[in-house]
């Protein structure tokens, strides 16, 4: 089980050893609603922190999800344009947006982690 | 459960209507054609070999099904349409007389210039009244509708940058407050968007503006009123700020109908701006017409304005149509056919001298007038997003609803039943459930005020408690009840199919 991180834009990422996996949280998906387009970045694209990296669309609205962190993407989940709803159904599993690289560990750091994603979700509910 | 549950399909006199295909009665006609002589094909060994699927109808069963099919259709003819954003205003009848006369419903472009001195005058003149609405130098008349002058006035940006060296600027700055179109706008051009923030109060954060600006930045679009409803009151800085920083401030201008005969756009000091004819000078739109965008331009892009545009000799009107040459030497080129949408500028003209300075100043103190009136009334239930007067449009947030477990888009589905187009929802994206309302000058107090109660009476029934499950069940008494908008947006059906049984008929014809 690798190291879980949080952003203010509600994308969660998964470090393992050298490779990230990003997504939306469970939180951003029951904002959004239902998910009816993803678009998710091609192998080897490259992020800057805080970048637009992919596309999510749902009934009510098309939002960016940016890159939490610095680095190349290596793959694209290949399930999301056929199955957007899977975003709905499992955000923090199968319904994972893009690996990455991690140029600057330093970057994940900042990031929050658990307890205080869940503290600032309470702060804004 | 969305089918009405009579034995008929019929609700009262709404009548079910199936597709025209579906109707179809093989051989029956509503014209009685002499049978196609047998005439020696020049198509080679092409056969056709099945029937082509054209439904059999006849008149009166064709008559009845697209009369039906426009009784569904809602507009502004039928009724309240506060589409925020949207400026669902009324069209004169007298717009559509004018646009009626023959020697300006049936010209054609292609028409000797001697021949077409009146419609030239008339473009001419409609140029001058918005120049004169707006204060600004120019105007380009051609783009054919909102995004369209976007485009028009960021082409005009680029070419302007790129004639004074300015050509690596690559950025646009757009804040979360603009119109949606503004930053697919930039991306079209080729630039780079970035995003401004908001303050808490609906305005753009004109410090983080600041911080953005600098020698990449080649342009700040910003819509004025903003899409929160607020006008802008930075304006005058930003634009100073803007063109100290070398870059040029374009101003959306859709909901120019709340500043008419109120603020004049180049004391702002706006670079370029769009006017949405088809909302701010009353034609048909929203699937009832096309738009146009005409693009005032400051002193700094006129000279870069798209061709063709008209020009008076001092005897004649001309065209000028070729960019690279005479006035139009600097000009970034062509960006549509002919003119633009001289229809639409009829119309314009039409209700500009109709309503006179006196007319045009009213109406956009009534737009505004009206939008505050909604406010005020149905703040007793919902909760403004925004602290405040606002301009020509109201927005709400979803507050007012928490712990109700309904949703914006319930009560928005219960005003259909209410007979009331809803509100646009969950637009602007920064504020949350958003209900944004745009009632325009053309409501009378009487349909405000009928709103208003069906509005209040919703919230007053989703706060009872205990109503989520009945919110979930509208519209009750629509054709339709609640749409799956989920499932038409994943797997939509974009066209009718014939069903199989279809096969043998096609082999019969091939045999």
């Amino acid at each position: 089980m690798g190291q879980l991180r949080f952003t203010k834009d509600h994308e969660w990422v998964l470090v393992e050893g050298n490779t990230a996996t990003v997504g939306i949280t469970t939180y951003a998906q029951g904002q959004l609603g239902d998910i009816v387009f993803v678009e998710v970045p091609a192998a080897g694209k490259d992020l800057k922190a805080g970048s637009e990296a992919a596309v999510v669309e749902s009934v009510k609205a098309a939002s960016d999800v940016y890159a939490p962190i610095t680095g190349a993407v290596t793959e694209g989940n290949a399930l999301l344009p056929d199955a957007p709803e899977t975003v709905n159904t499992d955000p923090q599993g199968a319904g994972w947006f893009f690996k990455m690289t991690i140029a600057n560990p330093a970057e994940v750091e900042a990031l929050m982690d658990q307890a205080a994603y869940d503290k600032y979700l309470a702060e804004i509910g | 459960m969305t089918k009405p549950t009579t034995t008929s399909g019929n609700i009262g006199l709404q009548i079910e209507q199936a597709l025209i295909f579906e109707l179809n009665t093989s051989g029956s006609t509503a014209v009685d054609l002499p049978a196609a002589p047998k005439v020696r094909t020049r198509l080679g060994n092409l056969k056709n070999d099945k029937p082509i699927g054209l439904p059999g109808l006849s008149e009166p069963e064709v008559v009845r099904h697209y009369t039906r099919l426009s009784q569904k259709n809602y507009s502004i003819d039928t009724g309240f349409y506060p589409l925020g954003s949207c400026t669902m205003k009324h069209n004169p009848r007298l717009n559509e007389k004018m646009a009626r006369l023959p020697g300006l419903a049936d010209i054609h472009p292609f028409q000797p210039e001697s021949t077409a001195q009146g419609a030239y005058e008339l473009i001419d003149t409609l140029a001058h009244w918005l120049k004169t609405l707006t204060g600004m130098p120019a105007v380009a008349m051609s783009p054919a509708a909102g995004a369209h002058g976007e485009l028009c006035g960021l082409m005009c940006i680029r070419a302007a940058h790129e004639a004074n060296g300015q050509g690596a600027r690559k950025t646009i700055l757009v804040p979360e407050s603009a119109h949606g179109t503004n930053p697919a706008t930039a991306a079209l051009c080729g630039y780079q968007v970035e995003s401004v923030p908001a303050t808490a109060d609906g305005h753009v954060d004109v410090a983080a503006l600041k911080a953005k600006l600098g020698p990449t930045v080649a342009a700040v679009m910003i819509t004025n009123p903003n899409t929160c409803g607020l006008f802008e009151t930075e304006c005058i800085a930003i634009a100073d700020a803007v063109h100290a920083a070398g870059a040029y401030f374009y101003m959306d201008g859709a909901n120019f109908n709340a500043l008419v005969g109120r603020v004049r756009i180049a004391d702002l000091g706006v670079d370029a701006m769009h006017i949405n004819l088809h909302k701010t000078f009353s034609t048909p739109h929203g699937g009832g017409g096309p738009g146009a965008g005409p693009t005032v331009l400051s002193k700094a892009l006129a000279d870069y304005a798209p061709v063709p545009f008209v020009v008076h000799d001092g005897k004649k009107f001309m065209v000028e149509e070729h960019a690279g040459f005479g006035a139009a030497a600097k000009s970034y080129g062509r960006m549509k056919g002919f003119q633009g949408q001289f229809g639409v500028f009829v119309r314009a003209l039409s209700y500009i001298l109709a309503m006179g300075a006196d007319g045009l100043r009213q109406a956009s103190g009534d737009a505004v007038l009206n939008a505050n009136y909604l406010r005020a009334r149905l703040s007793a239930e919902l909760t403004p997003a925004f602290k405040g007067i606002c301009m020509h449009e109201v927005v709400f947030d979803d507050e007012w609803l928490k712990g109700t477990g309904v949703t914006t888009l319930d009560v928005a589905k219960a005003l259909i039943d209410e007979g009331f187009h809803p509100m646009t929802m969950y637009f602007p994206l920064v504020v949350h459930g958003a209900l944004l309302m745009e009632p325009t000058e053309t409501e009378s107090k009487s349909t405000l005020d009928q709103f208003i109660a069906s509005l209040l009476a919703l919230a007053r029934k989703a706060k009872q408690g205990d109503q989520a499950e009945w919110f979930k069940g509208a519209p009750y008494l629509a054709p339709r009840r609640r749409l799956d908008e989920t499932r038409a947006a994943r797997k939509p059906i974009l066209r009718w199919q014939p069903v199989e049984a279809a096969a043998p008929v096609a082999k019969q014809a091939a045999e």
